[in-house]
């Protein structure tokens, strides 16, 4: 059973007031809180680490996985492994996310090892929230890593979002794609005060005609720093385009390292990376329209992080 | 009633862009006319609170607003529509309307806002204001905006601009029917014939000085039978 903090923490990262429809595992405090699964979709508990392997069907379509894991626990810190196997032609949601409330003086940490292998033809959306809350005595730490392996016509759209209350955190995300495969990350983050967020994408393009497309929007506040890391490697016939745009405010750092290879004269990579601050005239507009400085900043960087 | 009172601005570069300019415009429609560089945009800005004046005192209905900001202005109900819109990654046009009518409105609010400028709602409602809108497009949401504003002191900064032949067929419209809706002030900053033959008066400045201001039936045709200008140092180099 969960307490009103742990259902509060489970509402910010997966939109979920109560339990979810389909497939799901709920993870508390280092424990499965709730599980559920479907004809379709098993989870089991992997005997020799922290995780669940999750088993998708072929043919599983509209169907949903929630995995969201709660942290309220202060100075606890965990690595769980969490393997999907997605069958031939599915097309799922997948719902995971953190959320980290720490009320004391101890650092929590969730490290989560996604592995997701998705099988051919079979489309898969992601969607991974981090959030985190608590008097900041003890740090919330997260540094998720997520492995993808498309097979042939296989396709996954992944969204990442690092908004609030993370004070560090290094997102290692690898791809491996296969022939006619294509992968779509767009991820967000913001951070304050002294917070730092690394992102580090590498993505192999293996398959002939398969494709990727990385956009990464973000705003750094204060005292913060980020680094953008995104490697994108042309091994065949195919398209990548890697995308920073960052809005930097007060005294906050941001790196961007943008890289392409290509072993392959018909590899076509493309990477965009632009660091400004907000716009004069897009805060003049807004308060042409009767809105404070204040109240224009924060609707741009919300418009910009939607 | 807004008056501008011996109103004079200076660029960064020194240039006096407003030279003591002292204006009383009341009710009704307005247009600023006059050649490129003479001060007009400059003008406007001053109004909305862009840019403050190196002189002068700004009046609005009894109250001097010299000192107010961009956002207290908006606030007593002065808007601006930019030469050229801004654009922002993300925010989308339902939300600049929101923010323009100051809350969130109805499908149905939107969709007659949009109407008024021959932009489809459906289409267009969740539209990122990025540059994946053509520039005629922007001009027409920015023109939404200040509709969705529904304020009594509306100052347009060449909206015709940029704007195709169809668009600006139904542009003379839009301002037709603010016209006999609005109780307040319409002051467009405008080049085109048709716009100024709409108008109650007509604001000539060139130089940064008011070099005409009055009804428009005494204006208009003093502007259309103005020689065309040419180059002034060469017809003195000719002349010489």
């Amino acid at each position: 059973m969960m307490d009103a903090i742990q259902m509060s923490l489970l509402k910010e990262v997966a939109e979920l007031d109560a339990l979810p429809v389909g497939a799901y595992n709920i993870r508390a405090n280092g424990k499965s809180a709730a599980r559920n699964t479907t004809a379709n979709i098993d989870i089991v508990t992997k005997e020799d680490k922290p995780g669940i392997d999750i088993i998708i069907k072929d043919g599983t379509v509209h169907e949903s996985v929630h995995i969201p894991v709660v942290l309220s626990q202060t100075g606890l810190k965990e690595s769980v492994y969490n393997d999907f196997f997605i069958g031939e032609n599915c097309d799922v949601v997948i719902v995971a996310g953190c959320g980290i409330h720490n009320c004391g003086g101890g650092d929590s940490a969730h490290d989560g090892i996604h592995t997701f292998h998705v099988g051919k033809n079979s489309k898969v959306r992601y969607i991974e929230k981090h959030y985190g809350e608590g008097d900041d005595r003890g740090k919330r730490l997260m540094n998720p890593t997520t492995e993808v392996y498309l097979a042939e016509g296989a396709s996954m759209e992944m969204e990442a979002t690092q908004i609030k209350g993370i004070d560090d955190t290094l997102r290692k995300t690898k791809a491996v794609l296969s022939d006619n495969a294509s992968l779509v990350i767009n991820e967000k983050v913001m951070t304050t005060g002294v917070q730092n967020a690394v992102s580090d994408f590498t993505a192999d393009l293996n398959g002939e005609n398969c494709s990727c497309n990385i956009v990464s929007r973000t705003v750094a506040k204060d005292q913060s720093t980020q680094h953008f890391i995104s490697v994108l490697n042309g091994n065949n016939i195919c398209r990548g385009h890697s995308e920073c745009d960052s809005i930097i405010m007060d005294n906050a750092r941001v790196l961007a390292s943008p890289q392409l290879s290509a072993s392959c004269t018909d590899a076509s990579l493309i990477h965009e990376a632009a660091i400004g601050k907000i716009a004069g005239e897009q805060l003049i507009k807004l308060m042409t329209l009767g809105l404070s400085e204040a109240e224009a900043e924060e609707q741009i960087v919300n418009g910009f992080l939607k | 009633m807004l008056e501008l009172k011996n109103i004079s601005f200076n660029a960064e570069d020194g240039k006096d862009i407003l030279k003591n300019v002292n204006l009383e415009i009341d009710d009704g429609f307005i247009a600023v006319t006059g050649p490129n560089g003479g001060g007009k945009s400059t003008l406007a800005k001053v109004i909305a609170g862009i840019y403050t004046p190196s002189e002068g005192q700004i009046i609005y209905n009894g109250e001097d607003i010299t000192g107010l900001s961009i956002t207290e202005r908006a606030k007593k109900g002065i808007s601006f529509a930019f030469q050229q819109p801004v654009r922002f990654k993300g925010l989308k046009v339902r939300d600049l309307l929101n923010i323009a009518a100051g809350g969130n409105r109805k499908f149905a609010d939107c969709c007659d806002l949009l109407s008024e400028v021959g932009l489809c709602a459906r289409d267009y409602i969740n539209r990122e204001l990025d540059s994946s809108l053509s520039g005629g497009e922007m001009k027409r949401i920015e023109i939404a905006t200040i509709l969705a504003r529904q304020t009594s002191f509306n100052v347009f900064d060449e909206p015709e601009a940029g704007i195709d032949l169809w668009s600006f067929q139904n542009l003379i419209r839009v301002f037709e029917k603010m016209h006999e809706k609005t109780r307040g002030t319409i002051l467009i900053i405008s080049h085109q014939e048709r716009i100024l033959n709409i108008a109650d008066k007509i604001i000539y400045l060139k130089d940064g000085c008011v070099e005409k201001y009055g009804a428009k039936d005494e204006i208009l045709p003093s502007l259309l039978n103005m020689p065309a200008g040419a180059c002034k140092v060469l017809t003195d180099k000719i002349g010489e």
